[in-house]
């Protein structure tokens, strides 16, 4: 097991590596030049510093030479300054992974507290007219678009009913109703394409575990039908489902991006769009790995709780 | 196609599935009509790039039925046009992913040892990267840097690199799945027999596992396409995608966010047209999953 | 009953080993364990056995569809074991076989012609329109009909996809075949039509057969010398009339009195084996059947027994005590 643990971070640790210099090499791709923005973005540099600076990183010397200079640089706290917001990269990052937190814990419990109930209803009650409807609106869900969605939750509740605010976040100090109402159709957004798949997992799960032996005798022994439900098969079906919130953390950040860019919720995914498109090359060099590495980490902390759930998989070689 | 093979006794069991059959009336239906965007154009007699900023963001006529965008352009007509970009796209990079995906998949599975490990240990990594943050880097890369100029400021540049980026990321699922099917499919005792006929690798490979591969590969394909037209109409909608003037019905709602006020049926269209598609592949798939293998469980 | 003349496949000392587990967890199962055995042309030699002997292992083996892991294969006096896949391809004219499941064992995907012309294609015999017509005189031969071409295996019945199995293992002319169980997956009732075309089959063609089974009722019918394997080793070797008349080894012995009778009035002399095949990742130590053996001795538990002939020189037993048992 141990064998496993060890093997698995190294290869995480591996891909955030080679994924710190493919993102490098990338962003040298970047319109402009992007090394000598990278350089200059701070106003405070003295040209001295600036000669000093270009010795290290420019474009005249080869690429591995400059990734390993950055990376040197980088894994001593130096991080760059951001050219858009004129100060330090992690000073930018800090407040923005903050909010991205919030938007995503606010996303998950909510989502978890429907998709949960509503999955085990579905379980309960199969091929009813319920169940087919958790199941239409899973497949909506996954289909729909979730920049339209946001545009249509904007249209409906900030400017046709005017109960919500179309954009931004509430002001430092704000209470936290206030808070609540800038939150309000980001989350919702994010919920409503989400849920419905939540859901789905939760019945099939619910289902295979009710189908195992235990629960057919303990039924067999006329135990009330839901003390059976929630208790045994519950407990078991949602551990893999927490794993499974884990492998799609990827897409959720994915989602988030979006719907932080269309309601200018200051997250992480949206600073990363207005740097890259803002040229900012610091500040979306940063905060392209810390994004690679949180998701890399969900799927790790995944993986690792398969591992401990399934005995049967794993150890050394051993394919799935 | 033989009238007792395998494949005709998938369709029959296909067409029993409603949803399914709705849904591939409702593409067909969208095919026709998206393919005869410029019929539709000459019959109504406007011009999908055809700026007329003395009627932008017009309502519903009997000339322009859908109203006009926010620089007077024809909403209907490049909502057809938005359509044949973004359905090209996404079967054309769903095919490219899932040819990328069936070799990996395949060879993984068939050859097994080493070569396995390393390309599933490859396709679990790239699945475990955030998607969307990285395509944005690859979609803003300055192509001048490394292709020539004309070849990187040609007109169909942005529909080409839309499709190879996402194409880049998209090849895993089919990977995983054939793989999974080879697997189960080499222990199968015919495929001893061929060894014992004298099939070398390849026969066994392209004439045994590949055709009894291709049903989870027709679904998985089926499937994608829907996931694909979303990443691309997301990233045209942040501007990295298809590059306006040509249409795609994500740019089409680049500009929805600023007019939502004035205009909010420009913000409704395109989107909801790309919720219908999607939708309609994904019952499609499931209908062809079904169909395939009627033994699966829901 | 063919005078022992040409060992047409031969095995000395062949064994197969997997390896169960990964890394310090890694076990190793003996499946086949140095087996010698000869089998003479035109003969039909059945291997008997309980499921996990390895009877399946080593017919694969025998068939060119495994790798042994140690040991010689002769296969007309050429050695098999140890060739590259390119080197074995010519040797594969000589020797195929025939599969227990008639489901898996044909592709879905091909319709008949396809699965019969493939292995003509591999080696490219009979070009041309010579290949439909060497197809359709083995759909004859097995006792199908030409318009059984076109069709795929799912609109046919289990013993009628047996009768296609076997006319792809008759399609390149072998002199060999070894059938896994081919009747064991079939009702009874269509089990001993199999049963006869395989016999039919074996006097037009010449064919020499392996016949694995576990059913000693067909064993009966079709072979003339029997192998009893235990536990990855063969425990005795005898003529059919000889091994049912007065079986030497105590499994033997158990086997044929767990039969449904074969000659009525014939005197039992076995006793039913209690308790289940061991598990062949930890066999026990010495003679492998010494736990479940009601004559074991202390012998027994040391030393396994080597195949030595008892009496008959065609009769060879391995146990230390088959001369006190006779």
């Amino acid at each position: 097991m141990t064998r496993f643990v060890v093997s698995r971070i190294g290869q995480s640790l591996l891909v955030l590596l080679i994924m710190s210099f493919v993102i490098y090499g990338l962003i040298g791709l970047m319109p402009g030049d992007p090394i000598d923005m990278m350089i200059a973005s701070n106003p405070m540099m003295t040209p001295a510093d600036a000669e000093r600076l270009r010795a290290l990183y420019g474009l005249d010397k080869p690429i591995i030479e400059r990734y390993l200079n950055w990376a040197g640089a980088a894994l001593s706290g130096d991080l760059g300054f951001s050219r858009l917001y004129a100060q330090p990269v992690l000073s930018v990052i800090g407040p923005a992974l903050g909010n991205s937190v919030l938007l995503l814990a606010c996303t998950i419990g909510l989502s978890v507290s429907i998709a949960v109930p509503l999955g085990v209803l579905a379980a309960s009650r199969p091929r009813s007219l319920l169940d087919y409807g958790i199941n239409l609106f899973a497949f909506a869900g996954i289909s729909v678009p979730q920049f339209w969605l946001g545009l249509i939750m904007m249209l409906l509740f900030a400017v046709v009913l005017g109960w919500l605010p179309a954009s931004g976040m509430a002001p430092s100090g704000a209470s936290i109703g206030e808070q609540m109402r800038f939150l309000a159709l980001p989350v919702a957004t994010l919920t409503i394409a989400t849920v419905g798949g939540y859901a789905r997992y939760v019945r099939s799960s619910m289902l295979e575990v009710m189908r195992q032996d235990y629960v057919r005798t303990a039924r067999a022994k006329g135990a009330p039908l839901r003390r059976v439900i929630w208790l045994h098969a519950l407990r078991n079906a949602l551990i893999p489902f927490v794993t499974i919130l884990a492998l799609d953390f990827g897409s959720l950040f994915s989602g988030a991006l979006i719907v932080e860019t269309i309601f200018s919720w200051p997250g992480m995914g949206k600073l990363i769009y207005d740097a890259v498109l803002g040229n900012d090359y610091n500040l979306a060099m940063v905060a392209l790995m810390f994004a690679t590495g949180l998701v890399l980490f969900a799927n790790l902390l995944a993986d690792l709780a398969y591992g401990w759930l399934d005995p049967r998989i794993v150890v050394g070689g051993a394919q799935i | 196609m033989k009238p007792n093979s395998p494949l005709a006794l998938a369709m029959q069991r296909f067409v029993h599935h409603r949803l399914a059959m709705f849904s591939l009336g409702v593409l067909t239906l969208l095919l026709v009509l998206v393919l005869s965007a410029g019929l539709i154009e000459q019959l109504l007699g406007v011009d999908a790039n055809g700026v007329d900023l003395m009627n932008r963001m017009a309502p519903g006529d009997e000339v322009h039925l859908l109203g006009t965008d926010e620089l007077g352009r024809d909403a209907l007509v490049r909502l057809l046009y938005g359509g044949r970009v973004s359905l090209f796209v996404g079967l054309v990079a769903a095919l490219i992913a899932a040819t990328i995906g069936t070799l990996v998949g395949l060879a993984a599975g068939y050859f097994g040892g080493r070569l396995d490990a390393l390309l599933m240990r490859t396709t679990d990594s790239i699945v475990s990267l955030p998607s969307l943050p990285l395509l944005i880097l690859l979609a803003a890369i300055d192509l001048e840097k490394f292709l020539p100029s004309t070849l990187a400021n040609s007109e169909n540049v942005s529909f080409a690199r839309i499709v190879v980026i996402v194409s880049l990321l998209g090849w895993t699922t089919v990977a995983r799945l054939v793989r999974g099917a080879t697997l189960s499919l080499k222990e199968r005792d015919f495929v001893l027999a061929a060894e014992g006929s004298g099939g070398g690798h390849r026969s066994i490979m392209f004439r045994h596992i590949l055709p009894n591969l291709l049903s989870p590969i027709i679904v998985a394909v089926t499937l994608s396409v829907g996931n694909v037209i979303l990443l691309e109409s997301g990233l045209s909608f942040l501007g990295l995608g298809i590059q306006p003037p040509m249409a795609s019905w994500g740019n089409m709602l680049t500009n929805a966010q600023e007019t939502i006020w004035e205009a909010p049926m420009l913000a409704i269209w395109p989107g909801l047209l790309i919720f219908v598609t999607v939708i309609c592949f994904n019952f499609l798939g499931d209908g062809l999953q079904d169909a395939f293998d009627p033994r699966a469980e829901l | 009953m063919p005078e022992p003349a040409i060992a047409l496949v031969e095995s000395r000392a062949l064994s197969r080993t997997f390896t169960v587990g990964h890394g310090a967890r890694a076990t190793y199962v003996n499946a086949v364990d140095a087996v010698d055995l000869e089998i003479h042309a035109g003969e039909t030699l059945a291997l008997v056995g309980e499921s996990g002997c390895g009877k399946t292992t080593l017919g694969r083996m025998l068939a060119l569809l495994m790798q042994p892991s140690a040991g010689q294969l002769l296969i007309r006096g050429q050695d098999a074991a140890g060739l590259s896949r390119r080197q074995l391809k010519p040797l594969r004219r000589h020797v195929q076989m025939v599969f227990q499941d008639p489901v898996s064992s044909l592709n879905p995907r091909h319709p008949v012609e396809s699965i019969l012309s493939e292995p003509l294609q591999n080696f490219d015999l009979y070009p041309g329109p010579e290949r439909r017509e060497r197809v359709l005189e083995l759909l004859e031969a097995v006792g199908l009909a030409p318009r059984d071409l076109g069709r795929y295996p799912h609109e046919f019945s289990g013993g009628q996809r047996q009768r296609i199995t076997l006319a792809r293992a008759l399609v390149l002319n072998p002199d060999f075949i070894v059938a896994d169980e081919p009747v064991s997956a079939l009702d009874v009732s269509v089990q001993s039509q199999i049963l006869n075309l395989l016999v039919d089959l074996r006097t037009r063609f010449s064919l020499t057969y392996l016949f694995i089974s576990h059913d000693l009722a067909v064993v009966h019918h079709i072979a003339d010398r029997v192998a009893v394997m235990y536990l990855g080793r063969i425990v005795e070797l005898a003529s059919r009339d000889r091994l049912f008349a007065s079986p030497g080894h105590p499994y033997t012995r158990a086997l044929l009195a767990s039969v449904p009778e074969i000659r009525p009035g014939k005197r039992r002399i076995g006793r039913i084996l209690p308790g289940d095949p061991p598990s062949p990742l930890s066999p026990p130590t010495g003679c492998r059947f010494h736990p479940r053996c009601p004559h074991a001795t202390e012998p027994c538990r040391r030393e396994a027994p080597q195949l030595a002939p008892m009496g008959n020189a065609g009769h060879l037993i391995a146990c230390h005590n088959a001369e006190a048992l006779a």
